[in-house]
């Protein structure tokens, strides 16, 4: 059925997959009609997908360098653009952004906004050039650009800090949804996502993680796509949700105004158990502060160019041209999925609050809602409460909790779909989880084997022994954001936007000034990095410990505190010392033009 | 001026160009997000504020990139900067 090279075949390859995967939808759901209970349908979802990209990564298997780091340079431009889709396209997108619009409506779109307009400043700041520039991860960049193990090293600090903030939330992430869908504690679910996540990335690096990402992509869209169709032409709002929802979107405004926000007192919202939201604010009207908006689209902008897995996705096409063009496929396949993210918000939402479909429930009696059988189901998840605060005996709007994960995982089964959907969409969020964790993963491995044992330890190394040192590191590492994730310092969504603010604060500047700016040094660079990384976490710091901020910069936008001390300070350190060397001047001219060598070896 | 540093002048309008169509549809027209919810021109019905930022922006920032890579292979065409098939 397949001759010749894989890379050759893999539209076929990844036709016969997409199709074989829809034939397995079928089968559930034919299966799930014949009487098989929801807990197997759940199992079988999760287990065969997982199973799939564990083979996946043991056939992508290597023992090369350019393979492992970046997976041979050969990834065409679709593809990669799945894979960085799926890459960058964690569980906070999946499971939470729907919630989060769903509870905080325009100020919480701001993160639509950063995280699609943050890849216009990849493309044209930034990817190109450093697929010219041939390094294996972004501290071999910082490192040879501006010469010296210092710079290379902070570089390894700021990656390490942003994508480990990233990548215990995207481990939790995997085990909320394998604990939910296996039906096994959270605590030994996070295991065994890790040990998912591990098979997709330890025996092939790179090459392993492209091929699955792309396989991830696919079930991540279908699971988020179909319901949102589905229910749309369901409740007969239109069959093409995005271009039909106006008249849902003007009926739930009318609904706010009915129902009114009332504000809950502390006494009663004691009893709401920690984690679930009430609807408060308006779903589609102008709910905050122009700067409360721009500032946090800012930090998720410069963010999304200052992570490094999302920047190493781009070192694995085939030319500098199709890494341009590959950044606009990227983009075209995450605009797939967040421009149907508020979709479902307002689907969900109609869903529950309309009296005049089936499925809502605002406005019926408590006990009648108590009763219902998802409601119980999702209550006893502790992901739902209902209570009647007013004591009239009918539900109010301020009388309804729902954690921000559950919207995504709930609302197949309140708009009355089959529990086919609600497993495909389990199984849609491991894709997601489990392939932006393996990107951080390896992102991060590949900085301390490549940059800090290669480079700065032992440059000697053979390349058996630094493939070993690279699989051995992704493990350890791995295990520790396992260990810190099952603690639940942090909610998945807070950790995510950190990991932006974190990353912005010292890779943003040195990045780019690095390409656009021939004057800037290594002093000027270490500075930016390291002031800019200390800045933004002492703001952190000294906000979440009740200190007042500034200029309406909150936690959440710490990012701009450490990007202004990073820029100021790169730039005068810059200033003060002395001009790069002629090679460095000359080095840069290279990156600078498309065409010719690459500035490191294909092998380095 | 060298036919490199043509180049590279090039490739900086280019990118100021893109960086300020970025800067409108990113940041500009929230700075009016209340007045232009009340605007009469309504894309699909839905709102004007409430629509870029769940379709509007978005869908402007993916065409913008692949409008820019377009340019770029351009530029780089016209300076022979283009690379060779298979070349690494």
């Amino acid at each position: 059925m397949i001759k010749g090279k894989f890379i050759d075949n893999l539209p076929k390859v990844y036709g016969i997959y997409t199709g074989g995967f829809l034939v397995f939808i079928i089968i559930m759901a034919i299966a799930e009609q014949a009487g098989m209970s929801a807990k197997m349908i759940g199992i079988f979802f999760v287990a065969f997908t997982v199973l799939i990209y564990a083979l996946i990564g043991w056939l992508s298997r290597t023992l090369q360098t350019d393979a492992y780091y970046v997976a041979g340079r050969q990834v065409p431009t679709v593809f990669n653009g799945m894979a960085t889709a799926a890459d960058w396209m964690s569980g906070a997108s999946f499971v939470a952004m729907a919630g989060g619009i769903y509870f905080k409506g325009y100020g919480y779109m701001a993160l639509l906004v950063g995280w699609t307009g943050g890849y216009v400043l990849v493309a044209s700041l930034l990817a190109p050039y450093l697929r010219k520039f041939g390094c294996y991860t972004v501290p071999d960049f910082i490192g040879t650009r501006y010469g010296g193990n210092l710079a290379r090293f902070s570089a390894v600090i700021v990656l390490t800090v942003a994508s480990f903030t990233y990548v215990t939330a995207q481990i939790n992430a995997t085990g909320t949804i394998a604990s939910v869908a296996l039906d096994i504690p959270f605590e030994i679910a996070v295991y065994v996502g890790l040990a998912s996540i591990l098979m997709c990335s330890m025996l092939g690096g790179m090459r392993a993680v492209t091929w699955t990402q792309v396989a991830q992509y696919i079930v991540l869209i279908i699971a988020y796509l179909l319901p949102v169709f589905w229910i749309s032409n369901n409740i007969g709002a239109g069959f093409f949700p995005h271009f039909m929802l106006a008249d849902e979107v003007a009926r739930i405004a009318e609904l706010e105004g009915q129902f009114g926000f009332v504000k809950n007192s502390a006494a009663d919202l004691a009893t709401v158990p920690k984690g679930l939201a009430g609807i408060t604010k308006p779903h589609s009207s102008v709910n905050a502060t122009p700067w409360a908006f721009i500032s946090l689209a800012v930090c998720m902008m410069a963010g999304t160019a200052s992570l490094p897995h999302v920047m190493m996705r781009y070192f694995t096409t085939p030319s500098v041209r199709t890494a341009r063009r590959s950044v606009g496929w990227s983009l075209f396949f995450i605009f797939l999925l967040y421009s149907s993210a508020p979709m479902l918000a307002t689907l969900s939402k109609i869903s529950l609050m309309d009296p005049n479909l089936a499925t809502g429930i605002i406005g019926k009696s408590i006990t009648e809602v108590q009763a219902l059988d998802w409601y119980q189901n999702w209550n006893q998840a502790k992901l739902m409460f209902v209570s009647d605060f007013n004591g009239n005996g009918t539900l109010e709007l301020n009388e309804f909790f729902m954690k921000g994960s559950a919207v995504v995982l709930a609302t197949p089964e309140i708009a009355g779909l089959p529990y086919v959907i609600s497993g495909l969409v389990a199984a849609g969020g491991m894709a997601a989880a489990m392939s932006t964790a393996d990107g951080l993963v390896l992102a991060i491995s590949n900085a301390l084997s490549h940059d800090v044992y290669y480079k700065i330890i032992n440059p000697k190394a053979e390349t058996a022994k630094r493939l070993i040192v690279a699989r051995v590191l992704l493990v350890l590492i791995g295990f520790a954001g396992a260990t810190i994730a099952a603690l639940e310092i942090q909610g998945i969504l807070g950790s995510v936007i950190w990991a932006f603010d974190f990353a912005m604060s010292g890779l943003f500047f040195p990045l780019v000034l690095g390409v656009w700016w021939k004057r800037a040094n290594a002093p000027g660079a270490v500075a930016g990095m390291l002031l800019g990384l200390i800045s933004g976490t002492a703001y952190l710091v000294w906000v979440r410990s009740g200190g007042s901020g500034f200029l309406g910069i909150t936690q959440l936008t710490f990012g701009i505190v450490g990007a202004a001390v990073s820029l100021v300070s790169m730039i005068v350190v810059s200033l003060i010392t002395a001009a790069p060397d002629a090679a460095t001047q000359k080095m840069v001219d290279d990156v600078r033009v498309p065409s010719g060598k690459t500035i490191l070896g294909k092998q380095h | 001026m060298s036919k490199q540093e043509q180049h590279w002048e090039k490739t900086r309008n280019l990118l100021f160009v893109t960086l300020a169509i970025w800067f409108v549809f990113s940041i500009g027209i929230f700075l009016f997000g209340a007045e232009m919810q009340e605007s009469s021109i309504r894309p699909f019905g839905y709102p004007l504020t409430y629509w870029f930022t769940c379709q509007g922006s978005l869908a402007i920032f993916v065409i913008l990139i692949f409008w820019f890579a377009g340019r770029q292979e351009k530029i780089d065409d016209e300076f022979g900067f283009t690379e060779r098939e298979g070349e690494q």
